[in-house]
């Protein structure tokens, strides 16, 4: 009885709909991309990255500031291009001191910088440079809707203005236009990933990761392997923070807090790590699960079927990532390997 | 089994520490290592003959590994200096190793191989054998995404892997991850990957732990081939048998010295060699030979 009077509120359509939606937005892409450029480091070399946001944050931080600045005519391209800088000098800082050292160093900067990162954009200090708190572009340029995503969504975008699609998946054109971009560079990113995995590069990369002193008994400079990866898995999730920008229009540090680390996590080993379709796999299923937990979980709260004594809107955040936090411990007890890794591969054994 | 021409020069070297060989292909000078009080490698000259096969034997703890580790880079010592002698075409030169990073001693052609065996469990048989090739094109990545740049030499590497696997008995395993493999399968592994470099000077930490007796003989005859192909071989042992059927030369290291050496009639002739084993079986083994 009880179940027939859910079935009965629950709208379906809708349930699907935006879990769908999400997980083929440009928020899956980014994610993707940034899942790519770790799974670089952690599937494949090993490296523990527990700081993917700082390169984000470079990226994006990167290209707004150069391109609000107006350095050097303010061209897109070239603010691109120092976002990209900004992230190869990250996994420099980061890589230089520590990748000499045992892994849990690596880890332990790689959190650090990601923080001194965020942490400095915010300050006061760089209010000129970063906009402190408020991000960029800055209040009265957000006031009159004007921002450095222009140039791409708008005056570069080849779609005529309109809404595609239909049903849930109905999008305009600025956002199918920065959709393309996202899942063009995840495709790209992978397509890379998948190069060089398949060469003998790719080899010592992975002879790296399964143990260093055998890679250098064999004559492998094993520190500048780490520092290359690092760096390649570095600038590719340099795009995840530029293309969200892009999206949103605007950087904030809220962007790029511990967080975003964490859920990109999730995504590769969800996915599978040391596989090329298990950053893909895993950004959708992560999105399309949150959100339809989320939207569920509204909706029963919203038909009454969940009593607000138990839960109440403003609590559906949270108790989704309870969920998902369930699901990911299961999963690992069901397929360390994630969802498309290959079992002899994985990483992670906790049986 | 002193056959060959190399060998030979080993009849006018005076069987005591230190002493100095014919032709040379390692010199290691004052080399200290100290884990706290304990001076775990002590040794004041050492010489590796070229072309021949040398054993390290010393009861546990003597410092054997670690002497591995210090001449190959993978620990420091508190002093000392030790050297690469190599000769091509009546050429000769002198590479000083001391303080070079393992990988470029490695590629200066002294390769090793350890104790606890490194083999790379998540990879497939034949690309642990393809990692051990030197100077591969593709790995760099200037190269990597241009396959055509470094296809024809992955045939090359290809082909000699092969033919190493096969030489190991390993060829039925080709493509199992290496997790897959026995204990001995794995110190085999190792051995032949090491081999892909083509080292002049190879450096073996136990080969023979764990491998079954079967395999032990056919190992044994990999090693003396190697030797007749011209490869240097220095290799850590406990098993006497095996020690005293194929080594050209024998170094004995107690307390982190090297307390003697010559050829096995005259180790095992030694009574300081039979005086530091005192009490294990292995005296009583000596004193059998
Ligand atoms: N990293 C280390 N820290 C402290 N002591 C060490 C370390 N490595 C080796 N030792 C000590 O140095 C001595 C020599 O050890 P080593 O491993 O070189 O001996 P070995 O001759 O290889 O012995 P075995 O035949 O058992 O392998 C031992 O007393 C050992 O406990
Ligand atoms: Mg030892």
């Amino acid at each position: 009885m009880m179940l027939m009077n859910l079935f009965a509120e629950i709208d379906v359509s809708k349930l699907f709909g935006l879990a769908l939606r999400t997980s083929i937005s440009v928020q899956a892409a980014t994610f993707a991309l940034a899942a790519v450029g770790l799974n670089l480091h952690y599937g494949y070399t090993g490296l523990l990255n527990f700081g993917v946001v700082a390169f984000m944050a470079a990226g994006a931080y990167g290209m707004a500031i150069f391109f609000t600045q107006g350095w050097l005519g303010g061209s897109i391209l070239l603010a691109i291009a120092s976002g990209v800088v900004f992230a190869v000098v990250i996994a420099l800082s980061i890589g230089l001191p520590s990748l000499r050292l045992r892994a849990d160093y690596l880890a332990l900067t790689t959190i650090a910088i990601a923080e001194v990162l965020r942490i400095s954009f915010r300050s006061q200090r760089l209010l000129d440079l970063t906009g402190g708190p408020f991000g960029l572009p800055s209040i009265e340029d957000r006031n009159a809707n004007v921002s450095f995503a222009d140039v791409i969504t708008v005056d570069w975008n080849p779609i005529k203005e309109g809404n595609y699609g239909a049903w849930f998946l109905e999008f305009d054109e600025k956002t199918l236009w920065v959709m393309i971009i996202g899942w063009s560079l995840v495709s790209l990113a992978s397509l890379l990933i998948w190069g060089l995995m398949r060469s003998p590069w790719g080899r010592v990369i992975k002879a790296i990761r399964e143990d260093e002193d055998a890679a250098r008994a064999l004559g492998k400079n094993v520190f500048s392997y780490k520092l290359q990866s690092l760096i390649i898995g570095g600038v590719i999730a340099s795009f995840a923070g530029i293309v969200r920008a892009f999206d949103m229009g605007f950087v904030e540090t809220q962007q790029f807090r511990p967080q975003t680390t964490f859920f990109i996590w999730t995504v590769l080993i969800l996915g599978g790590a040391a596989s090329i379709w298990g950053p893909i796999i895993g950004s959708m299923t992560f999105w399309f699960v949150i959100i339809f937990s989320e939207e569920l979980l509204r909706q029963m709260v919203d038909s009454g079927w969940i009593p607000d004594a138990i839960l109440q809107s403003n609590d559906i955040a949270s108790v989704r990532m309870i969920l998902m936090g369930i699901m990911l411990a299961t999963l690992m007890i069901w397929r360390p390997q994630g969802l498309v890794g290959k079992k002899e591969e994985a990483q992670i054994d906790i049986r | 089994m002193t056959s060959d021409n190399q060998a030979s020069e080993l009849e006018n070297v005076e069987a005591v520490p230190g002493s100095p060989k014919q032709d040379p292909i390692l010199k290691i000078d004052n080399i200290v290592r100290s884990f706290g009080g304990l001076r775990a490698v002590d040794v004041d000259h050492l010489e590796v003959q070229r072309g021949i096969i040398t054993a390290f034997i010393g009861p546990n703890g003597a410092g054997k590994t670690t002497l591995f580790n210090l001449i190959t880079g993978f620990d420091k010592p508190d002093s000392g200096k030790w050297t690469f002698h190599q000769l091509s075409n009546k050429e000769s030169w002198t590479t000083n190793l001391s303080g070079l990073r393992p990988h470029q001693i490695a590629n200066k052609g002294m390769v090793r191989t350890f104790q606890l065996t490194k083999s790379l469990a998540k990879m497939t048989v034949i690309d642990n054998m393809l990692l051990g090739a030197a100077e591969q094109k593709g790995e760099s990545l200037r190269n990597a995404l241009l396959p055509s740049r470094w296809q024809k030499q992955e045939k090359q590497i290809l082909k000699r892997a092969e033919d190493l696997l096969e030489r190991f008995k390993l060829s039925h395993m080709r493509d199992e991850y290496a997790a897959t493999l026995s204990g001995g399968q794995r110190k085999l592994l190792e051995m032949a990957r090491a081999l892909m470099s083509e080292p002049k000077l190879i450096l073996l930490d136990e080969p023979m732990a764990g491998v079954n007796p079967v395999l032990v003989e056919s190992l044994l005859v990999h090693i003396e081939n190697l030797r007749d192909e011209g490869v240097s071989v220095l290799f850590i042992e406990h098993d006497m048998d095996a020690i005293m059927g194929i080594s050209d030369w024998i170094v004995v290291l107690a307390e982190g010295q090297v307390i003697a050496e010559g050829t096995p009639s005259d180790v095992s002739k030694n009574p300081a060699v039979i005086d530091a084993y005192l009490g294990s079986e292995i005296a009583e083994e000596l004193k059998d030979v």
